[in-house]
């Protein structure tokens, strides 16, 4: 029992009172938990996807744009998570994707054990390609590691481009950032350039890829990029 | 209710540690937080008091939170300044080539069990 020892830690006794020194990130069960999922994943091949972004960013109108693209390639599911309802779940059963809403009961965010349970529930098994539509919020998402093989964060134009100043830990933990909207630019001061500064500065490995789920701009070359990914983590 | 999540998973490290050390009570928990973790601890403990009535083992226990400063150091003139008034801009040389070296911390410093 090689975890209970270490659990142990440096022990001081006063009477029947024991400080136990712990010195142990919150965090650290999570992690674990995120870790022992991905190797599970990639037994399993399946390519699980973190999307992040705040309320109303047109996550749900990105993955449906995604999945027209993708469902004959790859057999793809959606995960959503959310507070409460299903309307989104609704959403993606209506154009043909395979779909599971998880609530979240009151919770800002998913940690890797909701998730594995979703993926256990949702027998993704046979799926090549799966996504995790995070709640809506661009704090608590960003802390608590799902498991999942890649974050993908939407920022759209109407928010505004110093995003990724205001939400660091949001764009540190992004591996690609989907700009949404682009068609509405010209009628928001959006900086194209400064966005890409910005969200450089917290993570310079990020991909970024300019998009609009309206006029589907962009999609062809997300799909793509996304479709390199799965392949890759399945191959490797 | 960014605090009630983590309060759970405080309370779910917590119960393991009492357990492997064969504790019967957990009297109080120390925690160590930086300035800059985005945790509110009085947020923290509220959800601490509520969730711990429902655990035998944590019930009536104390959440004690240690804060650590936040600062940063400059890359280019290596000095340090206080992260929360400045930010990611260094105060002395305007440089952004920055980076925090304290205030993130979130940690389980110390349990004190019966």
């Amino acid at each position: 029992m090689a975890q209970k020892k270490e659990m142990k830690g440096r022990e001081f006794t006063m009477g029947n009172v024991r400080i136990i020194e712990v010195k142990q990130s919150i965090f650290e069960d999570n992690n674990q938990d995120a870790e022992r999922l991905r190797a599970q994943l990639k037994e399993e091949k399946t390519f699980l996807l973190n999307l992040m972004s705040s309320p109303g960013s047109g996550k749900t109108s990105t993955l449906l744009q995604l999945a027209s693209r993708m469902k004959d390639k790859v057999k793809m599911g959606v995960m959503e998570a959310d507070i409460d309802s299903a309307v989104d779940a609704e959403t993606m059963q209506k154009a043909g994707i395979s779909s599971i809403q998880i609530h979240t009961g009151g919770m800002c965010h998913l940690d890797a054990d909701m998730t594995r349970q979703g993926i256990n529930e949702f027998h993704t098994k046979d799926m090549d390609f799966v996504v995790l539509e995070n709640v809506g919020n661009l704090v608590c998402p960003a802390e608590f590691d799902t498991g999942a093989c890649m974050n993908m964060t939407i920022l759209s134009v109407p928010e505004g481009h110093d995003k990724p100043l205001k939400y660091p830990l949001m764009y540190q933990v992004c591996d690609l950032l989907v700009i949404n909207k682009i068609d509405v630019m010209d009628y928001f001061d959006f900086d194209k350039d400064k966005v890409v500064e910005y969200a450089k500065m917290r993570n310079p490995k990020m991909d970024i890829i300019f998009v609009s789920a309206k006029t589907g701009e962009g999609m062809d070359e997300l799909a793509q990029y996304l479709l390199d990914k799965i392949k890759a983590w399945n191959e490797n | 209710m960014h605090e009630m999540g983590i309060a759970f998973h405080i309370a779910e490290s917590v119960t393991k540690i009492a357990e492997a050390n064969q504790a019967e009570k957990v009297c109080s928990v120390v925690l160590e937080i930086g300035e800059a973790s985005g945790v509110i601890p009085e947020y923290l403990m509220d959800v601490w008091t509520w969730n711990s009535e429902n655990n035998p083992l944590l019930e009536g226990s104390e959440l004690k939170v240690e804060r650590i400063r936040a600062v940063t150091l400059c890359k280019d003139c290596s000095k340090t300044y206080d992260t929360i008034s400045h930010g990611s801009v260094c105060p002395f040389c305007g440089s952004r080539n920055t980076a925090m070296i304290a205030g993130k911390e979130f940690n389980i410093k110390e349990i004190i069990v019966e």
